[in-house]
């Protein structure tokens, strides 16, 4: 399927690697859900399972079609996820009083996780058809505009963690189009003083107390902030070496909320200890830099536009998520992608990664 | 395809994503630092934290020892109660819970919340019980709602049994959970927030022995605070077995007694060779089954403010004026300080003028001796010779034979008595001690009290021959070898008392209830019972008689402290009947704890009180 004079050009220790995560997510998965009392594993194992095997084969569409040619297709692309965000906002799977999700059968498809790599896509196609250095500010207000729509919807499903995984997205690519550093600094210092005004009309209730809470967690230690504490419970009580498999008491306990999904790398560190958590994050860190890589080699602009945005993507949604399961950054609905059960997250960010492999396999082709 | 813009925004392009490479693996190095610091840095107190999560100990309650009497009858011993307990961290709506729970067990919802309100400190995983000692009925409604009730558990709880008719209740005391001051002064490890420790009698003078070691079971619980595993168990380890020398058909004659009589009052009957207690009675009682599980407020506030107060006990804490049995005192230390001999000779004539004051007698009794004085209670024979006493000798020999001093017996809270002296008299008003009191003293009235127990002291060491002893409940504490008995004579005091001294004492005494005493009323064939009655006057005269309407009841206490047989005093003791009016009253009650005494000592049919005690008009008594 994959042209003979391409396959050479796969990076396979990139593959690899980001298989090798995956595997210890399962891995992970495996003892999250696993019930000590009646010695059995969640149904969550198994449908991880599938959606990795999906994943895989959804990552390997996007390795074998040129990404140019998805390029050429990205208003097309674009237009198919605003409609599928709409469509949840209406008609999704409610669940504790959200839509995120689209219920087909099997499992539910969550729309959003795939609004990271649809917005790298649209934003390397308007940004790498310029050719002028100086960029004037209606380019940055379409690109702003080509981000807020679908942050907008994903806001109101609501679903607030996953809308902001867009961003950075946009602002990687848009640094790389040329936007300067010096707006950054502005548009900053702009956010922090317009803070309050988004703390008092921006935000949830449910939301601001959550800040508050990973603010001063042991002010409410059964409420908002219990996440907090027992996510730091957990993982120090992990220690240098660890708690052993299946003998972390804090997951195995249901002592920590959703472990499978949230705070998988939370019971990473208690039963693997420090060590496990070093060894991980060396394979997340070394992911990232070698996806930056090939965007350092990649053949054309859009090529490299579309690897930055995946990759920030990935990896503010990474450093989140290791911030969180320590408990040094507020709790969020954000997955730790690869390792995080999952199903949407998986196959989004396969699909992602096979686009990076892609952009860095077709660096010889015209 | 390059240009030269192309080619300037390639340069900045790669030191963006040389920019981009260094700051991540400098976040990540970020990252690893801080799990470092949680994982290593704070390992200890996160390790704690956790362990603190999912493990839980819970406290096993360790039965108390059981309490034998001295012929080996289970006088306390445990049940198994049920009470249903609130664990409050598996439950999410507290409200809601309690108002089911009252609902099925048909209790107020409010005394629900009251428990609960009272005990905001308890940690959440410990069981609060709410209700103690709960029906069958109760049980089977909480445990078949187990589900609609998560954090209602049912307990089984080792607790106190005491005899269902309140027998002893005094003596044995109760039990309650440690008060904060005895968990401050306590040095005694096993006593810990929380325990049950005895709170009075018996059960708080041999707590330590009493109490067991509660046992422990660790468990894990998840997250809502089941329990999912069960680590190790300490089993608790009961509290030592003891026998008391009390005797259990002496306790009942002397309670079925008291019954019969109607009064309030007191008894205490020694073994007077060996100081052991045979019973020890205090009327009005009380159920100290209603403490076993932590009393509640009312029954504890009706206890506590009832006037005939029944949590007294008047055996060790009553003080009254011992009135005509002090005689037997005077008696003792005239002849021993040589200034009568017991043919000492006195002419009653209705009384006697001391210091221009005349002193009444109840009666014209003649010239009488040391025996027809103490045998009919002469005051003018005791105004003489207490005129020839000075009071500090009186004061001297009451101690020694056991009065105004504690009798050391084993039990918590004995008061003293208080038998008056000069430097007493001084210290307390200021003023010289006045010969004309001796004589008042000398017949048992004026500033004197005594305690039954202590006069039960003077009694025995009387009749004993002048060995002083110190009553004890203690006979035997069960360890790992068996049976070890106690011994208290170590602590006995010999008085030093010629033959003659005692032998007229005896012989009096005997007079009393075998001539034509006022004790006729305690003589058993053949038993040569001894004895003296007294009467302690509740107000003077006058008083009584301005108080007529009155409702308080101005009768007189009597008293009757006997012994028997009189060759070899195998039995000693008194009894106290409040507002008998007349000592001799008293003396059937004596009869019938002594005639069961012997009785069982011959393995004969334990004598029956049928109706109420005899009382026979007595001419010429009053026991004064």
């Amino acid at each position: 399927m994959i042209d003979r004079r391409l396959r050479p050009h796969i990076d396979w220790v990139l593959l690899s690697t980001v298989i090798v995560l995956a595997l210890i997510g399962l891995i992970m998965i495996y003892s999250a859900t696993y019930d000590p009392t009646t010695e059995t594993v969640g149904p969550q194992l198994s449908r991880q399972l599938l959606a990795l095997a999906i994943g895989l084969a959804a990552g390997f569409v996007c390795l074998v079609i040129d990404y140019r040619v998805m390029t050429d297709n990205a208003g097309l692309i674009y237009t198919g996820l605003l409609a599928l965000l709409v469509y949840t906002l209406f008609f999704g799977l409610e669940v504790s009083g959200s839509r995120r999700w689209i219920d087909l059968g099997m499992f539910n498809l969550q729309p959003s996780e795939f609004g990271k790599i649809v917005i790298a896509l649209v934003l390397a196609v308007v940004y790498s058809g310029q050719r002028r250095i100086d960029r004037r500010i209606q380019d940055w207000a379409i690109g702003a505009a080509i981000v807020a729509i679908p942050f907008m919807v994903i806001t109101r499903q609501p679903d607030l963690g996953t809308a902001v995984t867009l961003l950075p997205v946009c602002v990687a690519i848009m640094i790389f189009a040329g936007f300067r550093l010096k707006f950054l600094a502005a548009l900053a210092v702009v956010g922090v003083l317009l803070t309050p005004v988004g703390w008092t009309y921006g935000l949830e209730d449910y939301q601001r107390t959550r800040i508050a809470s990973f603010l001063d967690p042991e002010q409410d230690p059964r409420g908002a902030g219990y996440q907090q504490i027992q996510a730091r419970i957990t993982v120090g009580s992990g220690g240098l070496t660890g708690k052993g498999y299946l003998q972390g008491t804090q997951s195995q306990y249901n002592f920590l909320p959703v472990a499978h999904n949230d705070f998988i790398f939370s019971v990473l560190a208690e039963e693997q200890g420090f060590l496990g958590v070093l060894f991980v994050l060396g394979l997340y860190l070394f992911v990232i830099l070698r996806s930056l890589d090939a965007a350092r080699i990649a053949k054309d602009q859009v090529g490299m536009f579309l690897v930055v945005g995946i990759t920030a993507g990935f990896a503010f949604q990474v450093i989140y998520n290791v911030t969180m399961s320590a408990g040094l950054a507020p709790v969020k609905g954000l997955t730790l992608p690869l390792l995080s059960y999952g199903g949407s997250s998986i196959i989004a960010t396969l699909m992602g990664f096979g686009l990076i492999l892609n952009v860095r396999m077709r660096r010889f082709t015209n | 395809m390059y240009d030269g813009f192309a080619s300037i925004k390639r340069d900045r392009n790669r030191k963006l994503l040389v920019t981009c490479s260094l700051g991540t693996a400098l976040v990540f190095v970020v990252l690893a630092v801080s799990f470092w610091n949680f994982q290593v840095g704070q390992h200890a107190r996160f390790s704690e934290m956790a362990e603190n999560n999912h493990l839980r100990t819970l406290r096993l309650r360790a039965p108390r020892g059981v309490v034998f009497d001295r012929n080996g009858r289970v006088l306390v011993e445990n049940r198994y109660s049920l009470n249903i307990s609130l664990v409050r961290e598996r439950i999410e709506d507290l409200d809601e819970a309690l108002g089911v729970l009252a609902r099925v067990t048909n209790v107020p919802v409010q005394s629900l919340h009251d428990v609960v309100e009272r005990n905001q400190t308890v940690p959440d995983y410990r069981a609060l019980t709410v209700i103690s000692d709960a029906s069958l009925a109760q049980v089977a409604a909480v445990t078949s709602r187990r589900l609609e009730l998560p954090g209602i558990v049912v307990e089984q709880i080792p607790t106190r049994f005491y005899p269902s008719n309140g027998l002893a209740s005094h003596l044995f005391g109760y039990v309650g959970e440690a008060t904060d001051e005895q968990l401050d002064t306590t040095t005694d490890p096993r006593v810990r927030s929380g325990s049950i420790v005895g709170q009075s009698g018996v059960e708080q003078r041999y707590n330590e022995l009493l109490m067991g070691d509660d046992g422990e079971r660790h468990v894990m619980v998840n997250s809502v605070g089941r329990e999912v595993e069960m680590i190790d168990e300490v089993p608790p380890g009961a509290g030592r077995q003891i026998q008391l020398t009390l005797d259990y058909d002496l306790q009942r004659a002397a309670e079925a007694a008291f019954q019969a009589g109607g009064y309030a009052g007191s008894v205490v009957a020694l073994d007077p060779r060996s100081g052991d207690v045979l019973s020890l009675l205090s009327v009005p009682g009380y159920d100290p089954n209603d403490f076993a599980l932590g009393i509640d407020s009312d029954t504890w506030k009706s206890l506590n403010s009832d006037l005939r107060l029944p949590l007294q006990n008047r055996a060790l804490q009553g003080r009254y004026p011992p009135g005509s049995t002090f005689k037997i005192v005077v008696a003792a230390a005239a002849m021993e300080e040589g200034l009568i001999a017991p043919d000492f000779k006195v002419s009653c004539r209705g009384g006697a003028t001391f210091f221009n004051r005349f002193f009444r007698c109840h009666s014209v009794h003649g010239t009488v001796d040391l025996d027809e004085a103490i045998e009919k209670s002469c005051n003018t024979y005791f105004y003489t010779v207490g005129n020839m006493l000075d009071v500090d000798v009186i004061n001297q020999w009451s101690q020694s034979l056991g009065l105004g001093v504690l009798s050391g017996i084993d039990l918590p809270h004995e008061v003293e008595g208080l038998v008056p002296s000069r430097d007493w008299k001084r210290e307390r008003f200021g003023e010289p001690w006045y010969p004309g009191e001796t004589i008042s003293l000398a017949i048992g009235q004026g500033a004197l009290s005594v305690t039954p127990v202590s006069l039960a002291v003077m009694m025995a060491t009387v009749a004993n021959g002048g060995t002083r002893i110190t009553p004890r409940l203690l006979k035997a504490v069960k360890d790992n070898n068996g049976w070890r008995e106690t011994d208290a004579s170590q602590t006995f005091e010999t008085v030093e008392m010629l033959p003659t001294t005692i032998d007229a004492l005896r012989r009096g005494l005997w007079m009393v209830v075998n001539h034509e005493g006022t004790g006729g009323l305690a003589r058993i064939e053949g038993r040569d019972v001894m004895g003296k009655s007294g009467t302690a006057q509740v107000v003077s005269l006058a008083r009584r008689a301005a108080a007529q309407e009155e409702e308080v009841d101005f009768r007189d206490h009597g008293w009757f402290v006997f012994a028997a047989p009189r060759d070899d005093p195998q039995i000693a003791g008194v009894v106290f009947a409040e507002h008998s009016d007349h000592g001799y009253l008293a003396a059937p009650i004596a009869r019938h704890i002594m005639a069961t005494f012997f009785a069982k000592q011959d393995r004969e049919p334990l004598p029956v009180l049928s109706g109420p005690l005899p009382i026979v008009p007595w001419v010429d008594a009053d026991g004064q």
